[in-house]
């Protein structure tokens, strides 16, 4: 084994490359610097909607260092919790920063996502080889929902009192074994301290493991397949004589440095504009109710979730007719539960030969602009208090989401698709 | 480093990307711009660090809770301490009334102390460097904490041969790790602790009244 | 032609409807009373207001409602007022400057006289908005059918008396005449006698006995005006410094923006399209 080495082109066992040189020997350093990095070929013609991956990943540092600082002061009990956040705002330096960093963390974690995964819509980065990488990500989706749920719980104001009291009802809508399992959950008769003792221990310990993890296996699935682009056109499939893609270009330096930093330096202007002038983003962010610490007997006049679970609330509360002899309860909870996952199965429905909306036909264009609009109207609608006119559009718009999964395969192939270029076009 | 090493394909031997061009660029234009971006960028991530670092320093509880302590020292007899109590900052304090035989002692000259003048600023108020280390001689007030590693030491101040010293004068002898400090919190010459024991900041409100974690300066 | 025509019209006009109910109930969540407010914009560089309004609240509040989770000690220092006044002016419980400001009311004791203990009040204005908390505060009236003989036109009923109305003086709830307003918004006026304003009855509208409070209306409005500013600091305190800070963090990012930018456009040089 020593004589290979000694084989191999000459080194300089001096200076910087000396040392990293030792770690080569016992660690594959420069192996996976250059795997993931260096000649990590990715496709040359990234755009915008390429800088959303990267987001997530700063996003997921600063919440995992901000929530870090914060449990150092935080207190998880029932007696402890709404004073201690309000010690971190006042009595602890720069406690003030630390928690709107972190609530406003939350908000664009969500924000960042949900146009990360749109891209993935978009230009059908599920399609085939990336079906695996779609689900891991589908996984991050729903571990990140849990993970806002837990901790909106944790001021312990009003609003997050009643908020995941309705939420965990929602377990009780299970035929059968629901109210027991909704007793289970809560560990007690009512949310109570207990409660909010072992929501804090998920958001803190157990869902950030997850999630890290699962975002370690979503870049090691995706460096393995190689990344989409706009054209939707499979880079590995034209490569020169060394066997590089004649399409791409390393990883780092031209995205790390020439495509993302300065993203992730835009974001971050527009991210503390948000922290430092409006942190409770007019009530979406952080909602009013929640500066009253939670009070078992009396609900908020108008309960509504953060905006990022919205759209889902609005379809949950669509569900109003009971069928098949099981209540609209449930119903409620299967539709919004099928929200969340219905994305899954896209690697199975498109059935269209292209991949890009680019080379796509009208329907599926036209299917994606409703499915965002029907997006945006169901999350405003889950903001308001119920009305029947309000409910109608949220069936309507709860059917529309629907329709563009279940008619996918359909309307996929019947279109009539653009011919798709040989190279990535520019 | 090795961003702009693989950029300009200098020591990289491997083949490079047809799509990539490494050799008509500005070599000073692009060094500069990543000096300056580097330098910059990490000024930020110094900036970055602040609310961390800070937010561990004593918050306004720990401070309201470390708030100047009043003592009433009236029924604190010759010869006798008061302590260690109470706790200002959560420290132990010591409050000593030494008799006219232990004052003499303190006066003497004593070349088995490390500090006898107490030369050191930092362990006691500019009130507090006399032989008596204190306000008034036979007061003594002094944060009982070995300046070693922090353990508490306990009085004995009587006069007589101890296990830890034939030759004992009376002081406080530290059983964590035998540091032994004289009448006024002089550390002995030869024992792990560097320094005398420190002297809080006090002020007598009357005779027998003295505040705790304040003086006429800070007042 | 036209019928289709008609069509997309009557859709079109059933979609307006729909939006404009479901905006609806938001319009009129807004405003759960209908007692007109008036409008208050917080200052929170206003140094004499704010310490006013603290020593208000100090004579006024502080026996029943507690700010227990502000020190006196932060509030002082950033109110501009030295420690030693604080102590012996404003606090009235004996406590130290590092306390925070909780009040001697024994919550016991408060359930039984007010059936709740009264609620804490430190971020009143985080939950209520200043506008609520201002107009909440001028609008206590004589009602002798209440338990406690007051209520509020902007809490109807609410449990708790008016406090304020040695300061304010004697306020009931009239029917008066009052000018008509006109669909414009201005009032009417009788087109046969020039000058002449147009009244109407209307009822719930508050009338003041003058001279029975000890300070004229304008001066209670400014009272409650610094009252509903120190809460809204109370609310936020360190609300200044993140406005002060933020300034320097956002030009600093436009600074590395611009390199960065520059940066990357000279890497993006490398690659051949």
């Amino acid at each position: 084994m020593a004589e290979g080495q000694e084989k191999a082109a000459p080194r300089t066992d001096k200076g910087l490359m000396g040392v990293v040189n030792w770690f080569d020997d016992r660690f594959p350093l420069m192996e996976t610097w250059n795997y993931h990095m260096a000649r990590y070929w990715a496709p040359k013609n990234f755009n915008f909607w390429y800088y959303f991956g990267v987001l997530s990943m700063v996003v997921l540092v600063i919440q995992l260092l901000t929530g870090l600082w914060l449990t150092m002061s935080y207190v998880p009990s029932g007696e402890g919790a709404f004073a201690s956040v309000e010690y971190i705002m006042r009595d602890v330096e720069y406690g003030w920063l630390l928690r709107y960093l972190h609530s406003t963390g939350a908000s664009a974690f969500f924000v960042v996502v949900y146009l990360h995964m749109f891209r993935g819509m978009m230009y059908g980065s599920y399609r085939k080889p990336r079906e695996l990488l779609w689900l891991i990500g589908m996984a991050i989706f729903v571990a990140l929902m849990a993970e806002g749920f837990f901790g909106y719980l944790l001021p312990w104001g009003n609003m997050s009192y009643w908020g995941a009291q309705v939420i965990v009802s929602l377990v009780g809508a299970i035929p059968v074994i629901g109210p027991d399992l909704m007793e289970w959950v809560r560990g007690d008769f009512l949310m109570s301290g207990i409660t909010l003792n072992r929501f804090f221990a998920l958001h803190v310990i157990a869902l950030p493991l997850v999630l890290v993890m699962l975002v370690f296996v979503h870049i090691v699935a995706l460096h393995h397949v190689g990344s989409n682009n706009p054209d939707g056109v499979e880079i590995k499939k034209n490569k020169d004589a060394n066997g590089i893609p004649v399409d791409g270009i390393p990883f780092h330096p031209y995205y790390t440095i020439g495509h993302d930093l300065p993203a992730i330096v835009m974001f971050l202007i527009l991210f503390c504009l948000v922290v430092f002038y409006a942190p409770e983003m007019g009530g979406y962010f952080l909602e009013k109710p929640n500066f009253e610490m939670a009070d078992p007997l009396k609900t908020p006049d108008h309960i509504a979730p953060v905006w990022y679970y919205t759209p889902f609330y609005a379809m949950l509360r669509a569900a109003t007719y009971p069928l098949f002899g099981i209540p609209a309860k449930f119903w409620g909870f299967v539709v919004m539960a099928g929200a969340i996952v219905v994305p899954a199965v896209l690697p199975w429905l498109d059935r269209s030969p292209v991949k890009s909306m680019r080379y796509k036909g009208m329907i599926s264009k036209a299917m994606l602009g409703l499915f965002v609009i029907c997006f945006f109207i169901l999350g405003y609608l889950g903001t308001i208090a119920p009305s029947p006119e309000a409910t109608l559009l949220a069936q309507i718009c709860t059917a529309i989401y629907f329709a563009y999964f279940v008619l996918m395969p359909w309307y996929t192939r019947v279109e009539k698709t653009k011919p798709v270029p040989d190279r990535v076009t520019t | 480093m090795s961003s702009s090493e693989s950029a300009t394909g200098g020591t990289n031997s491997e083949p490079q990307p047809s799509s990539i061009e490494t050799t008509g660029f500005n070599k000073q234009r692009r060094y500069f711009l990543i000096g300056a971006s580097a330098a910059v960028g990490g000024v930020g991530i110094g900036f970055a660090a602040v609310p961390f670092v800070a937010s561990w320093s004593p918050s306004a509880k720990a401070r309201a809770l470390g708030a100047p302590v009043t003592l009433d020292i009236s029924k604190l007899r010759p010869g006798e301490m008061l302590g260690p109590t109470p706790a200002w900052r959560g420290q132990p304090i010591f409050v000593v009334n030494r008799q006219p035989d232990a004052l003499e002692r303190l006066e003497a000259p004593n070349d088995d102390l490390a500090d006898p003048d107490s030369d050191n600023g930092e362990m006691q108020p500019e009130y507090a460097q006399n032989p008596w280390r204190s306000k008034r001689p036979e007061i003594g007030v002094y944060i009982g904490l070995c300046t070693h590693l922090g353990c508490s030491p306990k009085p004995f101040f009587a006069v007589e041969p101890e296990p830890f010293d034939a030759n004992w004068q009376g002081g406080f002898f530290c059983p964590c790790h035998g540091s032994r400090f004289d009448m006024a919190g002089r550390v002995v010459k030869g024992v792990p602790a560097p320094d005398n024991l420190p002297v809080p900041p006090y002020r007598f409100v009357s005779d027998t009244v003295l505040i705790i974690g304040e003086d006429e300066g800070s007042a | 032609m036209m019928k289709s025509r008609n069509l997309t019209r009557r859709t079109l006009r059933t979609i307006t409807a729909l939006v404009t109910l479901i905006l609806a109930p938001t319009i009129f969540a807004a405003a759960a009373s209908n007692y007109p407010m008036e409008p208050i914009t917080p200052n929170l560089r206003d140094q004499p207001s704010l310490q006013n309004g603290w020593a208000l609240y100090m004579n006024y509040c502080i026996g029943c409602h507690s700010l227990k989770h502000q020190r006196y000690e932060r509030t002082a220092d950033d109110l501009g007022i030295p420690h030693e006044i604080v102590l012996e002016n404003l606090v009235f419980t004996g406590q130290k400057i590092g306390e925070q400001m909780t009040t001697a009311m024994d919550p016991t004791l408060a359930k039984q006289w007010f059936g709740a203990p009264p609620p804490d009040l430190t971020m009143v204005a985080r939950v209520r908005g200043t506008e609520w908390l201002y107009n909440y505060l001028k609008t206590f009236y004589l009602d002798e059918s209440r338990p406690l003989g007051a209520n509020n036109k902007i809490f109807a009923n609410v449990g708790m008396p008016n406090v304020l109305q040695e300061l304010q003086g004697i306020q009931t709830s009239e029917c008066i005449q009052m000018p008509k307003i006109a669909e414009n918004g201005g009032e009417m006026r009788d087109p046969l006698v020039p000058g002449q304003v147009i009244t109407e009855e209307r009822c719930g509208q508050l009338v003041l006995q003058e001279g029975t409070g000890l300070m004229s209306a304008e001066e209670f409005d400014h009272a409650m005006y610094d009252l509903t500013n120190f809460l809204y600091y109370v609310g936020e305190p360190s609300r200044l410094e993140r406005h002060r800070i933020g300034v320097y963090v956002i030009l600093f990012l436009i600074i590395l923006y611009v390199l960065t930018f520059l940066l990357a456009r000279e890497f993006q040089k490398d690659v051949k399209h």
